[in-house]
């Protein structure tokens, strides 16, 4: 069209306008149409893992469900009934560990990360290197620790498990912390430095107190991760089939059992008994990672 | 400037605001220091880790060498190891799980961030999306092998009867193999894909699909044809950190791969990777064994560690790019 037409187009009333509708026939819109319908489909056939899984573990966990579950102690091969009291204390005492030795580091390390040095060169290999930690295979931690910790103290046991753990929750808890403290807003950080505060005081009582809730979360996401982890433990905390507080003290340094160990262990047996036990199990597992998940989601929410 | 605050302030002899005490400045540096310190500890904390698992699998690298990775035999009695077909079922598995997984999750990615639900719904499907990832491998594990292989089993036979001649369905599935466990490990790396996939399409500034909207494009020519190449060093970065997460999980593999030490391309096959052998030997193995174990690991460490860097240079470099433009 030349400027001529076009001015001779907008100046005269008996043009027609083009029509902008689109026919719902036309090729263009059914090809659309086509595409919105596999998404819809696709992102439906996505969701059916996490509600099967869900279900199975209702149907078949949620009818062995008892209390001597909670108290009595793995059965051996041919015995019927037990349960997997040992297997719960023995996942808290290590997840208890793993959380000792990663938090406070993780997010002593943040401080400097988000607050001291942000573009230091040391601050920019560390997040790195926390970023590649976070892709560390689980069972690579495992056999850190087995290198480590295992061969070094000579026996299976609950902080070497518990060190294998912390491994996997450090980048999480830096990383999160990291981002939480960063969005604490520069005025604040200002007006704290401004009243005469050493960055040190800053830090305490202004970054710290804001960006809690932000922390929490991420900590209780890494608690939650490490809680399902099976890989690190396989041949750091092995399996026990005892409790792991013995003739009144608790004795760390055994074999302990883990929730998860034993849904791996028991889910390769032939004996009916100890398949329900795994169902079982995992229900309790998936349950109390699933009430952190909503835990920390209800925490990070009520920051916003 | 004391006299002053006491003009103005006449009750109060101090100052609402005072420099730090010597000791204050002094536990400043300490804390600082000690920050840096734990900083430095995460650094030295990765080096240690290499330089533990490499030591220990030091023996075992001076006596196998490079064949290792090309021999097909593990016989602890005669001494020979080789992971040939370990790697290969590595990649074999990880490949297929990030096409069904990749998939997936770049299509709910599109299907969260592209307008095609009401906020509300959005969020319960986001919930649903990253529930996915909160549940632990060993219960994927235990649901492939009591409920996804009894499904999946009898149209598997189906195609290896009638489609035996194609090499992907030249074996029964006689229980574990390579199809349940490539299908549980692209569950597993959906949400890792749809979540990165998800930032990486939200970052793009809403006029730029206005833009393609006025041009009279449909929603899926914006989509495919605008949306997806801009955030495509996202959805690519997406993709390699999926494929990393692949490559390192052990036990949904170790529970339904099968652990049989072979090369095959079937599907239905059973078969092995690194990380389930780790695993499925370390349990049981003596001193020599530990030590060929530990030079799989330091394998694996490295495939894993390459993927992984890969992935984040690409996501930094595409936020990056974003940023300067």
């Amino acid at each position: 069209m030349t400027q001529a037409e076009l001015n001779l187009a907008t100046t005269s009333d008996m043009v027609e306008l083009p029509n902008l509708r689109r026919s719902l026939w036309d090729r263009r819109s059914l090809t659309s149409a086509g595409l919105s319908i596999g998404t819809w489909i696709a992102a439906l056939v996505a969701c059916v893992p996490l509600f099967s899984v869900l279900i199975m573990l209702i149907i078949r966990g949620g009818s062995k469900i008892s209390l001597a579950l909670f108290t009595e102690l793995p059965p051996t091969a041919f015995e019927m009934g037990g349960g997997f009291g040992n297997a719960i204390v023995g996942t808290l005492v290590m997840v208890g560990i793993a959380s000792i030795l990663s938090v406070p580091l993780g997010i002593t390390a943040a401080v400097f990360l988000s607050e001291f040095g942000p573009t230091t060169k040391i601050a920019e290999i560390t997040r790195f290197c926390a970023k590649t930690l976070t892709g560390l295979p689980s069972i690579l931690a495992g056999v850190f620790a087995y290198a480590a910790v295992v061969l070094v103290t000579g026996t299976y046991s609950a902080p070497a498990g518990g060190i294998a753990l912390a491994l996997l929750m450090v980048p999480t808890v830096i990383l999160t912390a990291e981002e939480s403290m960063k969005m604490v807003p520069r005025i604040m950080k200002d007006a704290a430095v401004g009243m005469g505060c050493t960055q040190t005081q800053v830090v305490w009582k202004v970054v710290l107190p804001t960006a809690m809730p932000g922390m929490i979360t991420g900590v209780i996401l890494a608690v939650a991760r490490a809680a399902g982890e099976t890989a690190p433990l396989l041949f750091t905390a092995l399996f026990s089939n005892y409790w792991l507080i013995q003739g009144g003290k608790l004795e760390v340094m055994q074999p302990t059992a883990s929730l998860a160990v034993l849904i791996y262990n028991f889910s390769g047996m032939p004996f009916e008994n100890q398949i329900e036990l795994a169902w079982a199990a995992s229900l309790v597992l998936v349950f109390i990672v699933l009430v952190l998940n909503l835990v920390s989601r209800a925490i990070g929410e009520r920051k916003i | 400037m004391a006299t002053n605050t006491g003009q103005t302030i006449p009750d109060s002899d101090e100052p609402i605001s005072s420099p730090p005490t010597g000791s204050e400045v002094l536990f400043d540096r300490i804390f600082r220091g000690f920050t840096r310190g734990c900083t430095w500890f995460i650094i030295l904390l990765v080096i240690y880790i290499v330089v533990e698992i490499g030591g220990k699998a030091f023996p075992a690298m001076k006596e196998y060498g490079l064949s290792f990775l090309t021999s097909t035999t593990w016989d602890v009695n005669k001494g020979r190891f080789g992971i040939l077909p370990e790697i290969w079922g590595t990649l074999y598995s990880s490949l297929l799980a990030l096409i069904i997984g990749g998939f997936f999750g770049v299509t709910m990615a599109i299907f969260l961030t592209q307008d095609f639900l009401p906020h509300k719904l959005q969020m319960v499907f986001k919930n649903i999306v990253e529930l996915l990832a909160a549940i632990p491998s060993v219960v994927y594990g235990l649901w492939g092998i009591f409920v996804l292989i009894p499904i999946i089993r009898p149209a598997c036979d189906w195609m290896n009867a009638h489609l035996g001649w194609i090499p992907f369905f030249g074996t029964t599935l006689s229980g574990p193999g390579m199809l349940p466990a490539a299908l549980v490990l692209s569950i597993m790396i959906l949400p890792t894909v749809a979540a990165i996939s998800q930032d990486s399409l939200l970052a793009i500034p809403p006029r730029v699909k206005e833009a393609a909207y006025g041009m009279g494009t449909t929603r899926w020519e914006a989509i495919l044809r605008v949306m997806v190449p801009t955030a495509a060093h996202g959805i690519f970065g997406a993709l390699v950190l999926g494929l990393g997460r692949a490559l390192g999980e052990t036990m949904a593999l170790a529970m339904l791969v099968g652990n049989s030490n072979q090369i095959s391309l079937s599907l239905f096959s059973p078969a092995n990777t690194l990380a389930a052998m780790l695993a499925l030997n370390f349990p049981e193995a003596g001193r020599n064994e530990t030590q060929v174990l530990m030079y799989a690991a330091v394998i694996l460490l490295l495939i894993t560690l390459v993927v992984n860097v890969i992935g984040q240079v690409i996501i930094t470099w595409a936020s990056s790019e974003r940023g300067s433009k």
